[in-house]
């Protein structure tokens, strides 16, 4: 069962779509991570669901509800969902305790606020304002604010920028717990360790659609395949003749060249020798399977 | 843990409340600057105070007509605007919207907010007027009347304020009104001071009509029905204009 179902969604400002038919599903009791560029409609498509913005068009039903509604069910709604936005949001003159702790009175049953300071890493008993911490400790009493009500649905819109590796794995734990416990997730994010270490799905969102859902073995895949970056529109012809059959070599995006097939140990090799007496210098160049990372920038550019 | 609209709202003031007495900005323009203005006109010449002559206990009831009003319009208006125009530029609005607490729950929170920092400043002006001689008339409780009135007339504007425009811009323009209103809106310079025909203009402001609702009721013991009529008119054109233009973010 779906804890969000958007359907068709269109959010513009003025003549731009920032959202253009976007349709996507976030399971229950799981995270659904929405990745892509920077002015994809990540954030857009969450401020709409959560009823900060108005949709121009398409369907949205947050665990069950419509969105947008009317202010008594959206207080209802909101309720059983936490929201990190991707900036701000907190009283800079409040110290992380105090803000939390009133946070979590508008909830029906929150969780314990200092509890959950200290498991995000902050010292609940500090007396320093939010406006002087540091933006990664801001960050994650923010976090802690998403979680406080104890939401059956958390918005987490680039909960790890800022963080330090440390505290990003503590975070991941953190939500994989709760996840383990019936929470559903919908994250963005630019950082393929937050996806790969949390998502089960993911929908690969550009230019306001989703051009790609799956888990990160779908998108990635399971092939192993030869990747590097080289001048653009080269000619691989006599490359391919040089690899075992049924090897093909692509280029996408331009400049980007996929060897995959009947990868023999010796293709690396070939490759490197094709590059040498073609007087191609490349970069990047590994054979193994396509990062998630690879895989986005792969789908992106292709657009 | 709070489930009742009424409840957040109550949590909600309680945390305003909480935020504007720690704030040292906001207690000058609530607090310290009314009580200055109350020794200034209650004790000394300086500035002529609206009394009808009279002297002693009646001038420093009607400099306590004037500091109410200061503080009503310095809390309900310029601290509301310039709270609410920075907690929507931190985002902390934004991320209430998110919360259980709806709009209408928000603006009753910052209403209640208002009105407590307003008693508690009226509190320690009107000790303090005690102190210096003012001996109260029957029917002075009718400031309180006034007093709610002129709250409820001024924080839909400093909502509207602080609600629609960028937090500079907001912090400029509140100070700017404040200090105005004070100089030419009938509070500390009297309108019967004022050239024609800003006299009978005055009146028809919401700073003017609180002054003669709070002199009306300290000096003579009585209501003024024009004023508060008058203030009223001002709530209800603030909330229409704040509705329209209050944004979140």
């Amino acid at each position: 069962m779906a804890s969000l179902t958007v359907h068709d969604l269109v959010v513009r400002y003025g003549a731009r779509r920032a959202v253009d038919g976007l349709s996507f599903e976030a399971p229950e009791g799981a995270v659904t991570a929405l990745i892509g560029p920077n002015g994809a409609g990540k954030t857009s498509t969450v401020e709409a669901c959560v009823g900060l913005r108005r949709p121009t068009s398409g369907t949205i039903e947050v665990l069950g509800t419509k969105v947008p509604g009317p202010d008594r069910a959206m207080s209802q709604l909101h309720a059983h969902v936490g929201v990190m936005l991707q900036d701000g949001g907190l009283y800079a003159t409040a110290r992380p305790l105090a803000m939390l702790t009133h946070v979590a009175r508008l909830y029906p049953a929150p969780r314990d606020p200092a509890e959950l300071l200290m498991a995000m890493g902050i010292d609940p008993d500090t007396r320093t304002p939010l406006r002087r911490m540091s933006g990664g400790e801001q960050r994650r009493v923010a976090a802690a604010a998403a979680l406080v009500g104890r939401p059956r649905l958390v918005f987490l819109d680039e909960p790890t920028t800022g963080l330090d590796a440390v505290a990003r794995r503590t975070f991941h734990d953190l939500i994989r717990r709760y996840v383990d416990e019936g929470l559903s997730v919908v994250l963005t994010t630019h950082l393929m360790d937050d996806v790969e270490r949390l998502a089960d799905t993911v929908v690969v969102v550009a230019a306001g659609r989703a051009i790609r859902v799956g888990t990160v073995a779908d998108l990635t895949g399971d092939e192993d395949s030869v990747r590097f970056t080289a001048p653009m529109h080269l000619d691989t012809s006599d490359l391919t003749a040089a690899l075992p059959p049924g090897s093909t070599v692509e280029e996408a995006p331009p400049g980007r060249y996929h060897v995959t097939g009947n990868l023999d140990p010796l293709a690396l090799s070939t490759v490197t020798a094709w590059c040498g007496q073609h007087g191609v210098a490349t970069k990047d160049i590994h054979l193994g399977k396509a990062s998630l990372e690879d895989v986005v920038v792969d789908l992106v550019g292709d657009m | 843990m709070t489930t009742s609209p009424s409840g957040r709202t109550l949590d909600q003031a309680r945390w305003e409340t909480g935020l504007l007495l720690r704030n040292g900005e906001q207690l000058l323009l609530t607090i310290a600057i009314p009580l200055g203005i109350l020794l200034v006109l209650g004790v000394t010449d300086v500035l002529p105070v609206d009394s009808g002559g009279a002297t002693g206990s009646d001038r420093i009831a009607s400099a306590l007509g004037v500091v109410m009003a200061v503080t009503v319009i310095s809390s309900g208006f310029t601290s509301l605007a310039i709270a609410t125009a920075f907690e929507r530029r931190s985002g902390a609005l934004r991320f209430l919207g998110t919360t259980p607490l709806t709009r209408g729950e928000l603006l009753g929170g910052k209403l209640l907010a208002t009105l407590s920092v307003t008693a508690i400043s009226v509190v320690i002006t009107t000790v303090t007027a005690l102190l210096l001689g003012w001996r109260p008339t029957a029917g002075a409780g009718w400031s309180i009347v006034a007093l709610a009135l002129g709250v409820a007339a001024w924080v839909p504007w400093g909502l509207a304020l602080g609600g629609s425009l960028r937090a500079e811009a907001v912090l400029a323009i509140a100070n700017g009104v404040f200090l105005v209103i004070l100089m030419f809106g009938g509070v500390v310079i009297p309108a019967s001071s004022l050239p024609g025909p800003l006299d009978i203009l005055v009146a028809y402001l919401p700073s003017g009509a609180l002054v003669d609702g709070l002199s009306s009721a300290l000096l003579l013991g009585q209501p003024d029905g024009v004023a508060m009529v008058i203030l009223l008119a001002w709530t209800t054109a603030g909330t229409l204009v704040a509705t329209r233009v209050f944004r979140w973010s």
